[in-house]
């Protein structure tokens, strides 16, 4: 009975799994960057993985049901049998060779950011993201958390040149980006850490302070999308919200232009 | 030779066997009563962690109904949660629990190799857990900077609840259980190796002993990494260090540190975190393997293969800690080889699953409670096991780490595997620890509960994952982009939760109701080789073994042995039915 | 049996194991009939905790060198009274590895050695504290900077280390002067001995560490 009622449970599970994920109710949030290849390498994944826990349950579920103890029935004696295991092994070293080669493949291209990738800076902290572009230069000024002050949320060093005409979007702005072109984020936390997550790009990269971290990605959808935090950062973590705004190349550097350089705010030394 | 001093010192023993009410029960140094003093510790310490979740899910699942959750509670429920389970339950109960009872009984031992170290590890633990709780009642309360306590924001007052003496407090805790596992860790790596009877080869051990020898070995390595971070961590909080601290500004107030690197925290974490995952796991792979044997009346399949499988397993844990930091900002090119080894760990585990499966194949199953629970292991393990392949290949794990996959992936694989082996080992062993029958109908009831609650739990949490929802969230309102249906499936997770923490009451009540009341059992109910069942009294009394210890003649396996009388023989019985000496 | 007396039999059997009398000397068998580790319980438990030190000074040593490679690291004036305290510790380890090479021998001379080796840790604590005395005075205190805090760090968990080590020495002194060669006394020898050489080790990479950075 326990037996019969186990097997069935067991394969209810595997087709409940099964048909809830094939339904796509909950699923990926429409891809809105260049990482197409991530979600290839999570169907992949969850392909192969699929088929183990089908197989895995399934195998279970018909030896619970077909072994279930029995009046007369005695279990037989089988202590190994080296093919077989050897046979296993193969399979599943042949499966992970199989998810892994691709996976790092992608991966060194997702480390290996463009050169021609515009560079914007991102700086996290309690609870809110500031933005940074390098402006005519194409050059971000140097900055240090221990130059931060009112004034100066960035922590901008006003005597370097290069911060002259970089362009500041104050904690709590939106992310402008053109679509199309490449982008570099270079990461900054002035607090703790943090962690820059656009469900829809597929990217996300911790924000740590005393450090700069990098990110890249390729916006390929305009529109409005949601940056949330990903990494625990205190009572405010769940709000920590901004948004990153893509449009066409024409619109955002209209947008650009619009907006104030350090030299027109802080004002050179 | 071993003999006569061997005689000597029992009856020195038996001699000075303790006979007042605290030195048998409390001050004991018997490894029977210490394993007893740990598991019920450790139970009441997860019942506490499970009331926690509680209160974590009722916030997620009806957001704003709960006026006394606010968020820095909520996040002080799921550090001490997270913190409570891996640690003061999962780690204490299945070392010092299990290992203290099976590890001298399976092996033919009069005792642990160290009693009295034994004795003052259970103490030590008991310390770490009252300071655990001390938290609870200093200004500001426990942490609440997730159970990995990384720094900045754990040791910064003003950055995350509990910033003060709650954090300390927890610091301090864990430098002490560092302390008890330790004592603990020598004890069992001693005594599997020095403390096994005549003809108890290593290749004739039971597999419980491998796993917890191996775990054990595991946290001698891995719980030093814990220590120096949490003495670290503890400097920058009290004495201003800058350990892991670097020059921030919190709210436009500058603080006094510099230099610190909050990632060399997450190294050290991990390097005793990710081993801690496989120090829990290890011994509850082992209890389902003998536990899976026994009930199907079948050798446990491809033994070698298992015992080569746990020391792969436990090698590999140390070369695999980055993989929880692949987007944390160290070195990306360090990546390449955290993917490498992480994906490695997946074939020994997936060896060990086929060998079940095939232990299982051919086999005379009775599904009595533990076999259940031992069954119900193998389809958790694999169910969360799994999606590691995900979050284990670096750019897979890129949109789903530190989101509800994560938290769905460690719960089904080392949390509910690991509870649903501890339950496996409890029923199964009850008999002889108490000398009496546990409720069968109960156990059964508890089971299905349990176990097909804890899949509708956590397997929906993947599916959250997948929507991109983060974890450690107070709330998902603020999230616009997704869909209205998830906050329901958050709903229906917390119901389910409810409900199977309530069948644990069943559980608790089974075990005490029927450790007093329940029906008389004989010295080996389950018809078992190993040595554990083969005491000659039950419940085993303080040595043991009495005046002689037994001899061993097999390997810990032969059930079912053609053309022996009966199905099963145990581990000290000498004469040797034809063709049936195995190993 | 008193409480008391119940608690000083568990404190020799916890530094002792069973080994202490012979009975559990050499256990573990093998498949054809032999010791597959062939020596005392508590000589493996001291290795098993060795094996856990080396992982503490392992981790601290690599935070030491991550740390040290990051850009606001100031280096640490080394009080040149270290390099006496590190010839402490070496005469302490030698005359321990002697007084281990002539209990073997049943010599007499033993617990001088002993009683030297002892005498010279102190001292090795000694020195270590003046060290961090002459430090502070220089302005360099526990958190000045990380390198100023790994110093104090690094050489406290030695230090209580050493300290460890003295508790096992005081105990083995009175087994000298109860039970001078009982197998059991020459045992508790051989194992503070190999204690001190490990602590000597661990001093000697920590040095290197602090002198080449």
């Amino acid at each position: 009975m326990q037996g019969i009622a186990l097997a069935i449970v067991l394969v209810g599970i595997v087709l409940g799994a099964v048909l809830v994920t094939l339904s796509g109710i909950w699923w990926l949030p429409p891809l809105a960057s260049n990482w197409g290849s991530i979600d290839t390498m999570l169907i992949i994944t969850l392909v192969v993985t699929g088929l183990a826990f089908i197989g895995v349950n399934v195998v279970l579920a018909y030896f619970v049901f077909r072994y279930r103890v029995k009046e007369g029935q005695t279990a037989i004696f089988l202590p190994d049998q080296p093919k077989l295991e050897k046979v296993l092994l193969y399979i599943t070293s042949l499966g992970i060779i199989v998810l892994l080669a691709p996976g790092l493949f992608v991966y060194s291209r997702f480390i290996s950011p463009p050169r021609e990738a515009m560079v914007v800076e991102v700086v996290g902290q309690q609870w809110t993201w500031g933005y940074r572009y390098p402006g005519g230069d194409e050059q971000l000024g140097r900055a240090d958390p221990r130059l931060i002050g009112p004034q100066n949320p960035f922590g901008l060093d006003l005597d370097d040149p290069a911060s002259q005409d970089d362009i500041l979007i104050a904690p709590g702005g939106q992310l402008h980006l053109p679509v199309g072109k490449p982008v570099l984020l270079e990461i900054r936390a002035k607090d703790v850490l943090h962690s820059f997550y656009v469900p829809q790009f597929r990217i996300k990269m911790d924000a740590v302070p005393g450090l700069v971290t990098k990110l890249w990605f390729t916006p390929t959808k305009t529109g409005t999308f949601e940056v949330l935090c990903a990494e625990l950062c205190g009572i405010g973590h769940f709000n920590m919200k901004s948004a990153v705004v893509v449009e066409g190349p024409e619109e955002f550097e209209r947008w650009l232009k619009e907006q104030p350089t350090v030299a027109q705010t802080l004002g050179p030394r | 030779m071993e003999h006569p001093t061997h005689r000597a010192r029992v009856e020195h023993e038996a001699h000075h066997e303790p006979t007042g009410f605290w030195r048998r029960y409390i001050f004991s140094q018997d490894h029977k009563v210490i394993a007893l003093q740990y598991t019920i510790t450790a139970l009441l310490v997860g019942a506490v962690g499970m009331g926690f979740s509680w209160l974590l899910r009722l916030q997620l699942g009806f957001p704003g109904e709960f006026k006394f959750i606010q968020p820095e509670n909520y996040l002080q429920f799921v550090t001490q949660h997270g913190m409570i389970m891996i640690v003061y339950l999962l780690t204490a109960l299945l070392l010092g629990g299990f290992g203290n009872y099976l590890i001298p009984l399976m092996i033919g031992a009069w005792d642990m190799a160290f009693p009295f170290l034994n004795m003052l590890s259970y103490w030590t633990y008991l310390v770490s857990v009252i300071l655990l709780f001390a938290a609870f009642f200093v200004a500001g309360g426990p942490t609440g900077a997730g159970w990995t306590l990384y720094p900045p924001q754990s040791v910064i007052e003003g950055a995350s609840p509990g910033a003060g003496w709650g954090i300390r407090l927890m610091l301090i805790s864990l430098a002490v259980f560092v302390a008890a596992a330790t004592m603990g860790g020598l004890n069992y790596v001693t005594t599997v190796l020095q403390g096994r009877t005549r003809g108890m080869t290593l290749m004739r051990l039971p597999l419980s002993v491998w796993g917890i020898f191996v775990a054990s070995v595991l946290a001698l390595l891995a719980f030093p990494a814990l220590f120096v971070g949490g003495v670290m961590l503890l400097l920058d909080s009290l004495a201003g260090t800058s350990f892991f601290v670097p020059t921030v500004n919190l709210f436009g107030r500058q603080l006094g540190h510099e230099g610190g690197n909050p990632i060399l925290f997450q190294h050290l974490f991990w390097y005793f975190g990710h081993p801690e995952v496989y120090i829990v796991i290890l011994p509850a792979m082992g209890l389902v393997s003998d536990i899976i044997a026994n009930h199907a009346r079948k050798p446990i399949f491809g033994y070698r293969a298992m015992i080569w499988a746990i020391l792969a397993i436990g090698a590999i844990s140390f070369v695999v800690w980055a993989h929880h930091m692949f987007v944390s900002g160290m070195n990306p090119y360090f990546s390449f080889w955290f993917a490498v080894s992480t994906l490695a760990v997946a074939i020994p585990s997936a060896i060990k699953t086929y060998n079940w499966l095939l232990t299982l194949w051919g086999g005379n199953l009775r599904f009595t409670t533990p076999m259940l629970f031992a069954i119900g292991f193998v389809s958790t393990f694999v169910a969360g096991g799994l999606t590691g392949l995900f979050l284990g290949n670096v750019v897979v794990n890129v949109h789903l780490t530190d989101t509800y996959f994560v938290v769905g992936h460690f719960h089904l694989v080392m949390g509910v595997s690991a509870i649903l082996g501890i339950f496996a080992g409890l029923y199964h062993w009850f008999p002889k620890a108490t000398g009496r029958l546990y409720n069968e109908t109960l156990g059964k009831i508890h089971f299905w509960v349990t176990f097909i609650g804890t899949y509708l739990i956590f397997f929906p949490m993947y599916w959250l994952g997948f929507l991109g929802v983060p974890r450690r969230y107070f709330s998902f309102s603020a999230v616009e982009s997704l869909p209205p249906s998830a906050q329901g499936l958050s709903a229906f997770i917390t119901v389910v939760a409810l409900i199977v923490g309530a069948a644990q009451l069943l559980f608790a009540f089974n075990l005490i109701w029927s450790a007093l009341r329940g029906k008389k059992s004989d010295g080996n109910p389950w018809h078992a080789t190993t040595l554990e069942w083969q005491t000659p009294t039950t419940p085993p009394p303080h040595g043991n073994w009495g005046p002689e210890e037994p001899a061993v003649y097999r390997w810990a396996y032969d059930y079912s042995v053609p053309g022996a009388p009966q199905d099963y023989i145990p581990q000290n019985v000498a004469e040797v039915p034809a063709a049936t000496q195995k190993k | 049996m008193k409480l008391k007396a119940q608690f000083k039999r568990g404190i020799s059997r916890a530094l002792n194991g069973y080994g202490s009398d012979g009975s559990w000397g050499a256990r573990g068998w093998g498949s054809d009939g032999s010791r597959e580790f062939p020596m005392p319980a508590t000589k493996l438990g001291l290795f098993a905790f060795l094996a856990a030190a080396t992982v503490l000074f392992a981790m601290l040593t690599s935070a030491y060198l991550m740390q040290q490679a990051m850009s606001d690291w100031r280096p640490l004036p080394l009080p040149a009274l270290l390099w006496l305290n590190t010839g402490l510790l070496l005469l302490s380890s030698a005359a321990l590895e002697w007084a281990r090479r002539s209990a073997r021998r049943h010599l007499p001379r033993t617990s001088l050695w002993l009683l030297a080796a002892g005498v010279l840790a102190i001292l090795f604590i000694t020195g270590q504290l003046w060290a961090w005395q002459k430090l502070s005075a220089a302005g360099y205190f526990l958190a000045t900077n990380p390198s100023s805090s790994f110093f104090y760090l690094l050489t406290a968990i030695h230090g209580l280390h050493v300290l460890g080590g003295l508790v096992a020495w005081g105990r083995t002194m009175t087994q000298m002067r109860q039970k001078t060669f009982a197998p059991q006394t020459q045992l508790s020898v051989e194992l503070c001995a190999l204690y001190w050489h490990f602590l000597l080790l661990v001093w000697l990479v920590m040095l290197l560490l602090f002198w080449l950075t």
